[in-house]
């Protein structure tokens, strides 16, 4: 990613006070106290590269709010401008209704956690997470206490006295948790933080940090490359790319009305099939594919006309396998079948449609002796699910 | 498990050539020793009678204490100053981008460009052109200039191995850069920095070439007195002070592998 150069570097931004900006209030808008952090037109770039262009953002106080996209689209970078590790070249940021755009870390009042957790190996595990209580000059028995509360919390009580290299990497990530919570941070801010960990693990974990995240409520912004994990976390999902905000909302919206062609295949997984324009009818456009019929939105279609050409974007869910025969069906051949335990996954070759594969989703196991590997079959799309899109260049 | 002849004489043939290697690396100490110990006046090997009237000699020359404590008195300050300013320079190196900066780290990280006796003719010249008295000053100035170098490696490379996370961290939790610097960093870098001073003390207190150049009979430390000593004698009391020195630095190095592990001391063992 782009910011990595400059990491190193960047702890000295710490110390970076600007004399522009004191701390002072914003002039709250109406309904602005419901906003834990707001982004204002915010660019940031490293040398000739571009690494945030013109984000915009309010993240709600509460939420859990994940920032999404392949490595390079900026998440990292925009995570670290709202923790102060960075700062904007243009642009406004605020947290709790206090602007902050060049405030340093230290007076953020933010919870961070890092990919590697960043626990320090010379302190004990209650020292760890003691750490930031004894920078707010807390007495020691409100520390002894809100530390024993934090371990709790996280399920590691019991392990106080242990150095962070004798935990294990779960262990250490509960660490790093407890210790970003135990201040009572206005925004938790997770920069990959599940992806050091192993499969079984990671979904435990998830779950975990969601179950927490409620019960304390605290504003969380969580960054991450994978999208079944913001599928599964998330009360809001924001899909960046090249610096920008593709899309925000709730997975559903992202996955069920995607706005462009990269949120569309960047979450989840999708079939992208050839099709023609028949018509729109105001609000509603008719597709059509090979010979069937499809009604889809029209208002992700930019300057069509009728007969010209269309992406048309369907879920594996949402494609239907009948006998070849059938009227208005697509041909297609089965190539694979992967067996999932409680769905089938089809791979099927059909060059009438789509140049890749087809990824069709069955649930029940009897469409593995139904629909063997070479069996010629015909493809329907099921109503109302698909989203249409300009065709590629 | 069985070896074919082959596999097995190639083995031997290794750990023969092994324990040659370090009996030779080995055998200089292992001869003055030996040395040192000689019942007779005379530099020989191997001894024909055994004492340890050499070590009360040695114990006793004036010249040899008083080359021990100038020595202690050189070493100490030259460590100290060449780790502060190699720490300064080694932080300086490792967190800001400035012109030069390549140029700097060449000059710094290369001290074998400059012959130790250049050195020492150098501050010399310096000293006698500034009117300086040939004291301890400008011997511990000449020390640092030769220590430095090592001491800001060994620094430098503690730095890199220290995560910049672990401060932003530090920072995220509530901690201004002076606090960051008191309760993560230096503490995380304090085996560097012992290795460091170590290894600029070990240096400084072996030093000839320079010190022989800056040092007067007052000053002298404790290699130049010994060179000075067998001019004009040939007992073995020099080899008792090799082995009282070896000894010194072994216990030295045992005390701090004791504390911090020599691993991290010597710098040879990643700290993450």
């Amino acid at each position: 990613m782009p910011g990595s150069g400059s990491e190193r570097c960047s702890t000295l931004s710490i110390s970076a006070e600007h004399p522009r900006f004191s701390s002072k209030a914003f002039a709250l808008a109406p309904g602005e106290e419901s906003i834990a952090v707001r982004l204002e037109a915010v660019s940031k770039r490293f040398g000739e590269v571009s690494a945030l262009d013109d984000i915009s953002l309010a993240i709600r106080r509460g939420e859990l709010l994940t920032l999404l996209g392949p490595s390079g689209c900026g998440k990292t970078t925009l995570l670290n401008l709202i923790a102060g590790f960075l700062m904007p070249d243009r642009g406004e940021i605020a947290i709790a209704g206090e602007r902050v755009t060049f405030t340093p870390t230290y007076r953020r009042e933010i919870g961070f956690m890092f990919q590697s957790y960043a626990l320090f190996p010379h302190m004990s595990v209650a020292a760890n997470v003691g750490y930031g209580l004894r920078m707010r000059r807390i007495v020691k028995p409100e520390i002894e206490r809100r530390v024993a509360d934090a371990l709790a919390l996280v399920k590691l009580s019991g392990l106080e006295d242990r150095r962070p290299r004798q935990l294990s990497g779960g262990q250490q990530q509960r660490v790093a948790l407890a210790r970003a919570l135990v201040i009572r941070p206005k925004v938790l801010l997770l920069d990959e933080p599940l992806s050091a960990l192993d499969r079984n693990l990671r979904a435990a974990m998830q779950i975990e940090i969601k179950e927490i995240q409620r019960k304390l409520g605290v504003t969380t912004v969580f960054v991450t490359h994978d999208q079944s994990e913001a599928l599964s976390l998330s009360d809001r999902i924001a899909v960046m790319a090249h610096g920008r905000v593709r899309q925000l909302g709730t997975a559903q919206e992202l996955y069920r009305e995607p706005t462009d062609r990269f949120v569309a295949s960047f979450v989840g997984d999708v079939n992208v099939l050839r099709a023609r324009l028949a018509g729109i009818h105001g609000t509603t456009a008719e597709v059509l594919v090979a010979d069937q019929r499809v009604t889809v939105s029209s208002r992700t279609l930019r300057d069509v006309g009728p007969g010209g050409p269309i992406d048309l974007f369907v879920r594996p869910e949402d494609l239907r396998v009948v006998e070849a025969c059938a009227p208005t069906a697509v041909r297609g051949k089965v190539a694979a079948q992967i067996y999932q335990g409680g769905h089938v996954d089809l791979h099927v070759d059909a060059p009438g449609i789509a140049t890749a594969r087809l990824l069709i989703r069955l649930a029940g196991h009897e469409a593995m002796t139904r629909w063997p590997v070479g069996a010629e079959i015909g493809i329907t799309i099921a109503a109302n699910n698909a989203v249409a899109f300009n065709a590629d260049g | 498990m069985g070896r074919s002849r082959p596999q097995l004489i190639l083995h031997l043939v290794g750990v023969l050539v092994v324990t040659a290697i370090l009996a030779f690396i080995l055998l200089p100490a292992f001869v003055v020793t030996l040395a040192a110990f000689n019942g007779r006046a005379i530099l020989s090997f191997p001894p024909e009678s055994w004492s340890w009237q050499w070590f009360a000699k040695a114990l006793a020359y004036q010249d040899f204490r008083d080359g021990f404590r100038n020595g202690v008195i050189v070493t100490a300050c030259a460590s100290s100053i060449a780790l502060a300013a190699g720490a300064a320079f080694a932080i300086a190196l490792d967190r800001y981008k400035f012109r030069f900066k390549r140029t700097l780290e060449m000059v710094l990280l290369s001290p074998l460009v400059v012959p130790h006796f250049t050195v020492g003719l150098g501050f010399l010249i310096l000293a006698a052109q500034v009117g300086l008295a040939r004291g301890y000053g400008v011997i511990v100035a000449c020390h640092v200039v030769l220590v430095l170098p090592f001491v800001l490696r060994s620094v430098y490379i503690s730095l890199r191995n220290l995560d910049p996370r672990l401060e932003l961290a530090a920072a995220s939790l509530g901690a201004p850069p002076g606090r960051v610097l008191v309760t993560v960093t230096l503490p995380l870098l304090v085996p560097g920095l012992v290795s460091g001073w170590l290894f600029a003390a070990i240096l400084s207190f072996n030093e000839f070439t320079a010190s022989l150049f800056v040092t007067a009979q007052r000053t002298q430390t404790l290699p130049v007195a010994l060179y000075n000593y067998v001019r004009e004698y040939a007992d073995p009391s020099m080899a008792a002070v090799s082995v009282i020195y070896i000894v010194m630095t072994a216990v030295l190095l045992t005390c701090a592998n004791a504390w911090l592990g020599l691993g991290k001391v010597l710098n040879v063992e990643h700290q993450r």
